[in-house]
């Protein structure tokens, strides 16, 4: 167990396999990842959050998505669509929008009603309530979920490289196929430091768009 | 009725407390795991690598074993050569089936020595360079083969017989193989050097498994490398490419075994296994996995009955 591979500078090297290499094609994975399963879990989530309708939905399908094996859909899906980016990214997406889902819903949900009857009271619209009062209240709640999805995609994207394409996983599969544990460790590190960084970065993002004010009250 | 009650709640403590000591003072499950490294005397630990067959000949040789009453550790689907090669060194397991060619190769440095591709002339090399405390058994005449292979679409279209056939136009093919052909010479080195073959993309996948053999039917790549026993290929219509410059030696299924953990029982038991084993008759029973997907073990067993070892 050793770092050389992680600190030799022939690694690092902008080239095809290189680990910088790997840490791009592993964001984009992650990125779209993300992307998408906010265009699809947020609005869902605000939906049954506002309305308090079928919210049987965002507790099931939460629990429901957090307990499909990741690995397990990927094979499945690289079946029936071949490899290619296609079958990662639902994989990974599927993986994404329970957090997102949920977390939208509870911020939503958790919310003092009086705030939302007072907003009303002064004649606001449902669309006014839901984005102007409820969304912003919401935030800190919503990105806590937004970042624990960015997390888990960031550890689990590296299955990318079980179906033969890049990623930080190429580090790990090929590192253990060639019993080269020097290049597994880089694999894990860089992967451990990638996701500390990247909730770092939410991190501030969070401190920026939620309200100052109800930062106070935490 | 408050009584009864007491009196249930104090029967259900007792009860508790009486089969929590019975699980404190059963065997401990743990124990087998943390003697597992050095397995007990007269158990033999079997090992196989992550593709079915390894594992059908893995599971042969523990039902052969255990019907001459011998104690067996199945320790399955460890990973490629250089994995488990590691695992037989360090004891964790004393027996696996191996080929004498691909084990030849990895054994030598800067691949397997020139010249030799016959399964006897491949024996001799192999056991001059067998790691100390290892040996292998008789060689079986079946074997299996490392292949690059096509779909007879892409065998016409390009008109491929040979793997010299792919020069003019491997520029224009992607080929898929377990991530260890990276860095193998009997992967894309020995291609290089042999051939003076280069493709235009490598495709880590799996070691012959599904991934490839899905990958060359949905024309994802177009060249795949898969074992020579494969039921996919006659399935699929998959044309095999001759390997004209043997790059690819022979590849005859033998027991590569601990030393210590070698005895006459397990020597002349695995020896009656190999003398039966044909490419034949093997490809014929991998084919009631990999297309049957009927279960390993009974396999091996129905294989181990037909042939009058158990």
């Amino acid at each position: 167990m050793n770092l050389d591979y992680l600190f030799d500078g022939a690694h690092w090297d902008f080239a095809s396999g290189s680990i910088p290499q790997l840490i791009v094609s592993h964001l984009w994975y992650v990125l779209l990842a993300l992307a998408l399963g906010t265009v699809i879990a947020l609005p869902v989530g605000l939906y049954i959050g506002h309305t308090g309708r079928g919210s049987f939905i965002a507790i099931n399908a939460g629990n429901a998505g957090r307990s499909l094996p990741t690995l397990g859909l990927l094979m499945l899906m690289v079946t029936l669509l071949g490899l290619g980016l296609l079958p990662v990214l639902i994989a990974l997406t599927v993986l994404v929008i329970p957090p997102i889902l949920t977390s939208a819903y509870a911020g939503l949900r958790t919310l003092d009603p009086g705030v939302v009857d007072a907003a009303r009271g002064v004649g606001m619209r449902p669309m006014q309530v839901l984005f102007r009062v409820e969304l912003p209240m919401a935030l800190p709640v919503l990105m806590s979920g937004f970042r624990s999805a960015a997390l888990q995609v960031v550890a689990t994207a590296t299955v990318a490289a079980a179906v033969g394409l890049g990623g930080l996983g190429r580090l790990l599969i090929d590192g253990l196929a060639v019993n080269d544990y020097s290049r597994v460790l880089a694999g894990a590190i860089v992967v451990a430091v990638l996701a500390v960084l990247l909730d770092l970065v939410l991190a501030f993002a969070q401190r920026w768009i939620v309200s100052p004010g109800l930062r106070a009250s935490k | 009725m408050k009584l009864i009650k007491r009196l249930s709640a104090v029967g259900t403590a007792v009860a508790m407390a009486v089969a929590l000591t019975a699980c404190g003072s059963g065997d401990d499950p743990l124990a087998d795991d943390n003697t597992g490294a050095s397995s007990a005397p007269g158990t033999i630990t079997i090992g196989s690598a992550n593709f079915a067959e390894s594992e059908l000949l893995a599971e042969i040789y523990a039902q052969s074993l255990e019907a001459k009453g011998v104690t067996v550790k199945r320790q399955f689907n460890i990973g490629a050569r250089e994995l488990y090669l590691k695992a037989l060194q360090d004891g964790s397991i004393d027996l696996l089936p191996e080929y004498n060619g691909a084990l030849l190769a990895a054994l030598s440095s800067g691949g397997a020595p020139e010249g030799v591709s016959k399964p006897e002339d491949v024996l001799g090399a192999l056991k001059k360079v067998l790691p100390s405390g290892t040996e292998v058994l008789e060689q079986s005449p079946a074997e299996d083969k490392d292949t690059l292979t096509v779909t007879s679409e892409t065998a016409s279209k390009y008109s491929l017989k040979t793997i010299d056939d792919l020069k003019p136009v491997a520029k224009d093919l992607t080929i898929g193989a377990g991530p260890e052909w990276q860095e193998r010479y009997q992967g894309l080195k020995g291609l290089k050097e042999l051939y003076g073959i280069e493709f235009k993309e490598f495709k880590p996948l799996d070691a012959g498994g599904p991934l490839t053999v899905n990958a060359l039917v949905k024309g994802q790549i177009q060249v795949g490398n898969i074992f020579s026993t494969d039921s996919s290929i006659a399935v699929n219509k998959f044309v095999v490419l001759e390997d004209t410059k043997n790059l690819y030696l022979a590849e005859n299924i033998i027991p590569l075994i601990r030393s210590t953990a070698n005895n006459p029982t397990v020597t002349e038991t695995l020896n009656a296994v190999s003398a039966k084993l044909t490419t034949e008759n093997l490809t014929t029973t991998l084919a009631k996995v990999q297309v049957d997907k009927q279960d390993t073990p009974a396999v091996a067993k129905g294989w181990l009955t037909e042939n009058g070892l158990v």
